[in-house]
């Protein structure tokens, strides 16, 4: 076991500094420290207050993982670090710190795609990625649909969202119906109390000439619209607003939309295996739809637990592991930050 | 001693290498937007200039600013992870000290002041007085539009980018433009000269226990409030 790589890797493309050390498919410590009560206030990320406390952050962030993991610095096999997407100035503080850590050290330093890092987490939960994996990515971030035959060097986009992520349409329907940010557990519990099909609301990008332009692409703008538009109508009125009911409505608006895109996916380019990563896959309505859905397909569903779904250092390291043990080569020292780094580049 | 000195608070991305009796090695790159690219190649740069490796490196210093943010970081955040990777002290030293210490190691004496670009049409400013021992801050680090500036610091001597992009206000510019890390280095084994010999000095402004300034950066500016444009990522990973 003492044989496979030991990386650490980090992670500060959003709001959360995360290191994460593995042993190959092994996680050793998976460390964050996130910003997000800073940020509640605003009702989304301030990229400069982000920035600031991945400043803090950082050092004791790296130091806490290697003590926690009994790890020493020399130790390791390597570096990675998202080097993007995320916000640019949130992501310089995790290359820069990721370049020193690896020159200091004389380490080789790997550059990754923080979108391919959420796939390729899910190594340290249910081992290897078959090849080729469907996966789907849905957070306050990303809504991608990726076809992805090596996690290492090719990841393929089938789809994305045209405007808001879904977990944004989480964010700002929490906001309509008054819930806490951020919205996504928020309105997951709201739902449990409620009644899916009690508001009809729309499915984008799911009919016609759409499923011809966009079959894998998502739209949750006009969805988001549609609940504003509703709540707002009941409270004109002096109604009561069925809180429970919209939020389920709404959520099961999103999941049957992902679930059932996802599924296509699947059967039109044959793969067996689903994964879902990114925030949202915390959502237990869309974990319950996705089990039922995969299941009847003859689908292997794989979900990482919620701690490794949110942003972390661990999927950067588990990332790092898989191209170390590859043998791919390291990134140079000059690597850039790219905040619209594209699905499909897995390095930088 | 091998002492390690970064500064990323103006268009120069520059690292200075100090073995105690001179600057030995310097490697610098300006470019404003590409701090975090260029300085680790340029520490490396250094150190092979002296045929040195990473772990022979005794001390660390990194300039805390002011400095636009994002390009601040970088220096801190690579100074403080470099140090804490190979356990070394780190300390942290006003960048625009740093400009007023090549000036007075070039020779000029007398007033000074000190303008850096802040973006947004303002700058980050000091006053110092040039003595025959060293260069002396007499004014806090601010930042402001440089004809907001009072009109006799105006009328001093300008190292810096201000008098280059505000010639109205600031008219007298003279060299430096930007922090160099030699000049940085050499600042910093001075002061730590210095902490370890009190009596010799007069220490006016510096803090006395250890001549340096902490290691947090010199923001002078609170984050913007706005949140986030919603094309970009909330919490939810
Ligand atoms: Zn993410």
């Amino acid at each position: 076991m003492s044989d496979e790589p030991l990386v650490l890797g980090i992670e500060t493309s959003c709001d959360e500094t995360g290191v994460g050390i593995v042993r190959g498919q092994t996680l050793l410590v998976d460390t964050v420290a996130s910003s997000v009560e800073e940020h509640a206030r605003f009702g989304g990320v301030v990229p400069e207050v982000a920035s600031r406390a991945h400043l803090e952050a950082m050092v004791p962030t790296i130091e806490r993982a290697c003590r926690e993991a009994g790890v020493q610095l020399r130790d390791l096999d390597a570096i990675s670090v998202t080097s993007g997407p995320g916000l640019a100035g949130a992501l310089l503080v995790g290359v820069a710190s990721a370049k020193a850590l690896a020159l200091a050290l004389g380490k080789p330093i790997y550059g990754v795609n923080h979108l391919a890092s959420h796939v390729a987490v899910d190594v340290v939960e249910h081992g290897p990625l078959p090849e080729p994996t469907m996966a789907m990515l849905v957070s306050g971030g990303h809504s991608s649909l990726l076809l992805v035959p090596d996690v290492t060097h090719d990841v393929r986009s089938l789809g994305s969202t045209m405007d808001d992520a879904a977990g944004e349409a989480f964010d700002k329907v929490a906001r309509v119906l008054g819930l806490p940010f951020p919205g996504g557990p928020h309105v997951d519990r709201a739902a449990r109390e409620g009644n899916r099909i009690a508001i009809d609301f729309p499915r984008g990008l799911t009919t016609g000439r759409d499923m011809e332009r966009h079959r894998f692409d998502f739209s949750f703008s006009g969805l988001k619209t549609a609940v504003a538009r509703w709540v707002e109508t009941r409270q004109r009125a002096g109604e009561t607003v069925p809180v429970a009911d919209v939020a389920a409505s709404f959520q099961e608006a999103v999941v049957d939309v992902l679930t059932r895109k996802a599924l296509l996916a699947c059967k039109e380019h044959e793969v067996d295996h689903l994964l879902i990563g990114g925030g949202v896959a915390a959502n237990s309505r869309l974990r319950a739809l996705a089990e039922e859905r995969c299941a009847k397909a003859g689908v292997t569903l794989r979900v990482p637990r919620p701690g490794l779904c949110t942003d972390n250092g661990a999927m950067v390291a588990a990332l790092g592991a898989q191209m170390v043990a590859k043998g791919r080569e390291p990134s140079d020292l000059g690597l850039p930050t790219d905040s619209s780094m594209p699905v499909t580049l897995v390095q930088a | 001693m091998l002492l390690l000195a970064i500064d990323t608070s103006t268009t120069a991305i520059t690292v200075g290498l100090h073995d105690g009796a001179s600057v030995v090695a310097e490697a610098t790159t300006l470019d404003a937007r590409a701090h975090a690219e260029h300085l680790a190649p340029n520490v490396r740069d250094a150190l092979a200039q002296v045929g040195a490796e990473p772990g022979d490196v005794t001390d660390v210093v990194v300039g805390i600013g002011p400095g636009p943010f994002t390009g601040l970081r970088v220096g801190i955040v690579t100074g403080r992870t470099f140090a804490f990777a190979l356990g070394l002290p780190v300390r942290g030293l006003t960048s625009l000290d740093a400009i007023a210490h090549e000036a007075w190691l070039g020779g000029r004496r007398g007033d000074l002041l000190v303008a850096t670009d802040a973006r947004r049409k303002e700058v980050y400013a000091a006053a110092y007085v040039l003595g025959d021992a060293r260069a002396d801050r007499v004014t806090e680090p601010a930042v402001s539009r440089a004809s907001d500036l009072p009109t006799e610091a105006r009328a001093l001597p300008t190292a810096g980018r201000g008098p280059g992009l505000y010639a109205e206000a600031l008219p007298r510019a003279v060299e430096p433009l930007d922090v160099s890390g030699g000049a940085l280095a050499d600042l910093a084994v001075r002061r730590l000269a210095a902490a370890a010999h009190p009596a010799a000095t007069e220490l006016q402004w510096i803090d006395p226990g250890h001549g340096f300034d902490g290691l947090e950066p010199l923001y002078l500016r609170r984050p913007d409030a706005a949140p986030a444009p919603p094309s970009t990522k909330s919490t939810l990973g």
